[in-house]
C-alpha cells in the first residue's frame, strides 16, 4: 500500500523508475499486501520505537507494520502459542522472559550469525555486549531503573545517593516504588550497605532477602506503588510524591519533551535490557524475519536512542548515540550506560529472577498485603 | 392425544437445546477444566517418565545411582531438542527455587560432550544435583494427582518427612486475604442495603414523573462504563484530588493532613460501593412497585403509627427484594478484581487480584485454579446457608 501511494506522490517522470524499483522490492523482500504486528511497551518508548525502527522499515520493505502494546509478562503470549491462534508477529521483551520464552519454545530460534554485521565487519556475535543475545533475539536495548525527584519538591539539599531514597528524617515524604519484587530488593539492600556485586550472594540466603524486605519495612507507610511505566513522571509532576522509581527514558522524555523539571540519581541505579524476539507459529514468519534482521542493524538499535534515553545493547551501537531527533539534546549522559551513571550500578541478574521472582514475588504479595 | 402431547414436549425442550449447549461450552466446560487444573499436573510426569520410575525405588536420603542420573540426563537432552525443557524446568522450580536454572543449565552442558559420568557432569553443571533435595523435588513435581495447590492455596505445605505443615508466616497470604474478601463483601453488601433501601422506597413511591426521573438517575451510571466511574473515584479521591482540595479549602484540615481516601480499604468500599449499588436499588424497587400504598393506609387507618406499619406490613413484602439484591451484590463483589486493582492500593487488595495475578503474571494456573475452586466453595456454602435462612424461591429480581 505504501508503495502505491509513494508511487502516486512521485508523479508520472519519477513512475517508470519507482514501478522498477517496486518490482525490485517485491521480487527480493516482500509482496504489497504482507504484514507484521509488532508488540511492545506502549507511552514514550512505543512511539521511540515507532519513529525509530517501525516506519523506516515499513518504508523500506513494503511490508505493513502494526503496533500494539502490552504490559510484559509471557501470559498472552503462551496463550496465543498454546491455541495456535498467533496474531502478535514480534514482541519486545525484557531478557528474563525472552530467556524463559525460549526455553519453553514460545519463540522461533535466532542464528546470531545471520544477525547483519558491525559496520566495522565485525560479526554480531562479537559486537553483541556479553550476555545480551538470547537464541531467540535481535535488536536490543539498555534501560535502566534509577530514583527520580522533582527539583521543586527540595528548597534545599537534595537526594544524591540510594541511601536517601530510604532516609525518611533528611528526605520526608512519599515515595513511587514499581508494585513487584524486582529492583525493589536490590535498591533495599544497596541502601542497607550491601555493594553491588554481592547483592545477589546475599538475596540466595533466606537470610538475605529478610534484610532487603526489613530495609523496606522502613520506608513501607510512604510508598505509593505504580505499576505502567507512564505513572512515575506523572506521580512526580503532580507532586504526589517526592521521589521515585522509575525508567530512566520516561523520565528522560519528561524532562526534555514536556519541560519537566525532574532530576535523575543514577546512584544505585538497576541495569537491565532486553530485545524482540519472534513469536513460535505466526503465519507472518518471511516478514517478522525481515523485522527483526532490521531492527538488529546496528544503526537502527542506535536510532531508538535518538528519541529515548535507551541505548544499544552491541558496543559498535555506542558511538552512533548522538543527540535527540526532537529537541537536539546530546543524548549520552543521558544514558545508563554512559560512565558517568555508571558508579554503583546492579546489573540485573534476570537468571536469579527468573529462578526467585516466583517465590520473591509471592512474598511480596504477603508483605504487601499486611 | 398422550403422544402428541409427549411429542409437543419434546419440541419444547429441543428448543432449549442451544442455551444448554451454550452454557455448557462457555460455562461448564471451562469450569470443570479449571477444577481439573488445581489437581492434575501432568507435565513433569509426562516428560520425565523414565527417571520418575527409577526414582520410585530411591530411598528420598542417599544420592540416586548413576543409571539415575544417566536417564534424567537423557530426558533432559531430548526436551531441550524438542524446546519443551523450560515449562518442565518451571513446574519444579515452583517445589525448590533455583531448579529452573539448574535444569536448563544441565542440559545445556551436557549437549556440548556424551559424557563418560553422567553423575559428575551433572554435578559439575548443576551442584545442587548433590543434593537429595533437588531429587524430592523432580519426584514431588512428578506426581500426576496432587493436592500441592490446595495445601498452598490454604496457606499450608508439606515438610521433607511429607507431614503438611503451616506455611512460614511471611509466606503466609491467602487465607488472611480470603477473610478481608468475605468481610469486605459483607460489608458492601450491608451499606449497599442501608443506602439503596431509602432510594428504591422513593422511587416506588414517588409519582410517576418523578419516579421515571430518580429511576434514571440510578440507571445512568449503572449504564456507565465500569472503568470510568473508577477512574472518577481516582480523580474525586486522590490525595490532591477535589475532595481533599474541598476539605483544605474549608479549612477542616491542613496541607499536610490531606486525607488518604483512595489506595486503601476506604477507596475499595466506596468505589465498589457506588459501583455496585444499582444491583441492591433495582430488586427492591421491583419488589416494593408490587406493594400497594393502600395497604400502609389501611395499617395506619386501624390505628398503627408510621413505624408499625412499616415494620410489620411493609418491611416483611421487601425481604424477597432484600434478598435477590443482597445476593447479587454480594456474589459480585465476592469475584470483583478490576476496581480492587485500581483503587485499592495496597491495603484494598481482594483474593480475586491474586487468582488475576497467578493467571496472567506467575502463569501458576494450578494456584490460580485452586484459589478459584476454593472461593466457588465459599460462595455456594454461603447460598446454601442463605437459602435456609430466607429461601431462594422467595426472591424476587424483577
Amino acid at each position: 500500500m505504501r508503495q502505491q501511494s509513494r508511487v502516486k506522490l512521485q508523479g508520472r517522470a519519477g513512475s517508470f523508475i519507482a514501478a522498477l524499483a517496486l518490482i525490485g522490492v517485491a521480487g527480493t523482500q516482500a509482496t504489497a499486501n504482507e504484514s507484521v504486528t509488532v508488540v511492545s511497551w506502549g507511552g514514550s518508548y512505543a512511539e521511540a520505537c515507532k519513529k525509530a525502527v517501525l516506519d523506516p522499515f515499513a518504508d523500506e520493505s513494503g511490508i505493513e507494520v502494526r503496533l500494539e502494546s502490552y504490559n510484559g509478562g509471557l501470559a498472552q503470549i503462551r496463550a496465543q502459542v498454546e491455541t495456535g491462534n498467533v496474531h502478535w508477529d514480534v514482541v519486545d521483551l525484557e531478557f528474563a522472559d525472552l530467556a524463559r520464552g525460549c526455553d519453553e519454545g514460545l519463540f522461533e530460534l535466532v542464528d546470531i550469525d545471520e544477525l547483519p554485521p558491525a559496520p566495522d565487519g565485525t560479526p554480531a556475535r562479537d559486537d553483541y555486549f556479553e550476555g545480551t543475545f538470547s537464541e531467540c533475539g535481535g535488536g536490543g536495548i539498555f534501560y535502566s531503573t534509577v530514583y527520580a525527584y522533582n527539583d521543586e519538591s527540595f528548597a534545599g539539599q537534595r537526594p544524591a545517593t540510594i541511601e536517601d531514597f530510604f532516609d525518611l528524617q533528611k528526605f520526608p515524604g512519599r515515595r513511587g516504588m514499581r508494585r513487584t519484587a524486582g529492583a525493589n530488593l536490590e535498591f533495599a539492600l544497596l541502601a542497607d550497605g550491601v555493594p553491588p556485586e554481592e547483592i545477589y550472594a546475599v538475596l540466595n540466603t533466606p537470610a538475605g532477602v529478610d534484610r532487603a524486605f526489613g530495609k523496606l519495612d522502613t520506608i513501607k507507610e510512604h510508598i505509593v506503588w505504580w505499576e505502567a511505566g507512564a505513572q512515575p513522571p506523572q506521580m512526580l509532576a503532580d507532586q504526589e510524591v517526592v521521589m521515585s522509581t522509575a525508567y530512566n527514558g520516561r523520565i528522560f522524555n519528561a524532562q526534555v519533551l514536556e519541560q519537566q523539571p525532574f532530576t535523575i540519581v543514577w546512584d544505585g541505579q538497576v541495569l537491565d535490557y532486553g530485545q524482540f524476539a519472534i513469536v513460535a507459529g505466526t503465519p507472518n514468519l518471511e516478514a517478522a524475519r525481515s523485522y527483526l534482521l532490521f531492527a538488529s542493524r546496528v544503526e537502527n538499535m542506535a536510532a531508538i536512542g535518538h528519541y529515548i534515553a535507551y541505548s544499544p545493547t552491541r558496543r559498535s551501537g555506542i558511538d552512533l548515540i548522538s543527540t535527540h531527533r526532537e529537541t537536539g539534546v546530546e543524548m549520552r549522559p543521558h544514558m545508563p550506560s554512559a560512565p558517568e551513571n555508571m558508579g554503583r550500578v546492579v546489573r540485573n541478574d534476570w537468571e536469579w529472577w527468573a529462578d526467585h521472582g516466583e517465590e520473591m514475588n509471592e512474598r511480596f504479595s504477603a508483605w504487601l498485603s499486611r | 392425544m398422550a403422544l402428541s402431547l409427549a411429542a409437543a414436549r419434546v419440541r419444547a425442550a429441543a428448543l432449549t437445546l442451544p442455551l444448554v449447549a451454550f452454557i455448557g461450552v462457555t460455562f461448564l466446560a471451562p469450569l470443570g477444566l479449571m477444577l481439573t487444573r488445581s489437581v492434575h499436573e501432568p507435565l513433569v510426569a509426562d516428560s520425565l517418565p523414565d527417571t520418575l520410575a527409577m526414582l520410585k525405588e530411591w530411598d528420598g536420603v542417599s544420592l540416586p545411582e548413576e543409571d539415575v542420573y544417566q536417564a534424567l540426563g537423557r530426558e533432559l537432552l531430548s526436551l531441550h531438542r524438542q524446546r519443551s525443557l523450560g515449562s518442565v524446568a518451571t513446574r519444579v522450580n515452583r517445589l525448590e527455587s533455583g531448579m529452573r536454572s539448574a535444569i536448563v543449565r544441565t542440559a545445556r552442558q551436557l549437549r556440548n560432550a556424551d559424557p563418560g559420568s553422567w553423575r559428575e557432569a551433572m554435578i559439575a553443571a548443576a551442584p545442587v544435583w548433590n543434593e537429595p533435595k533437588a531429587w524430592r523435588a523432580l519426584q514431588r513435581s512428578g506426581e500426576r494427582y496432587t493436592l500441592r495447590h490446595f495445601l498452598h492455596a490454604l496457606d499450608l505445605e508439606r515438610d521433607t518427612a511429607g507431614n503438611v505443615v503451616a506455611q512460614p508466616p511471611e509466606q503466609r497470604i491467602y487465607l488472611s486475604l480470603l477473610g478481608r474478601t468475605l468481610m469486605v463483601s459483607i460489608a458492601i453488601t450491608v451499606i449497599c442495603l442501608i443506602l439503596g433501601y431509602p432510594v428504591a422506597y422513593l422511587i416506588a413511591n414517588s409519582p410517576p414523573s418523578r419516579s421515571n426521573l430518580l429511576l434514571l438517575l440510578v440507571l445512568v451510571p449503572f449504564w456507565t462504563s465500569l472503568l470510568v466511574r473508577t477512574t472518577s473515584w481516582i480523580v474525586l479521591l486522590q490525595n490532591q484530588g477535589v475532595i481533599n482540595d474541598l476539605l483544605v479549602a474549608a479549612g477542616l484540615t491542613t496541607e499536610e493532613g490531606r486525607i488518604p481516601m483512595i489506595y486503601n480499604m476506604t477507596g475499595t468500599l466506596v468505589a465498589m460501593t457506588q459501583i455496585l449499588l444499582p444491583f441492591m436499588v433495582l430488586p427492591l424497587y421491583a419488589v416494593m412497585r408490587t406493594i400497594a400504598p393502600s395497604q400502609m393506609r389501611a395499617a395506619a387507618a386501624l390505628g398503627a403509627s408510621f413505624g408499625q406499619a412499616f415494620v410489620r406490613v411493609y418491611w416483611p413484602q421487601t425481604l424477597p427484594g432484600i434478598a435477590a439484591g443482597s445476593l447479587l451484590v454480594f456474589i459480585l463483589s465476592i469475584g470483583y478484581y478490576i476496581t480492587p486493582a485500581l483503587v485499592g492500593g495496597r491495603t484494598g487488595q481482594l483474593i480475586s487480584n491474586l487468582i488475576a495475578y497467578h493467571m496472567q503474571q506467575s502463569l501458576n494456573w494450578g494456584l490460580a485454579a485452586a484459589l478459584g475452586a476454593i472461593l466457588l466453595v465459599c460462595v455456594l456454602f454461603l447460598f446454601l446457608l442463605f437459602n435456609r435462612l430466607v429461601g431462594v424461591e422467595r426472591m424476587r429480581f424483577t
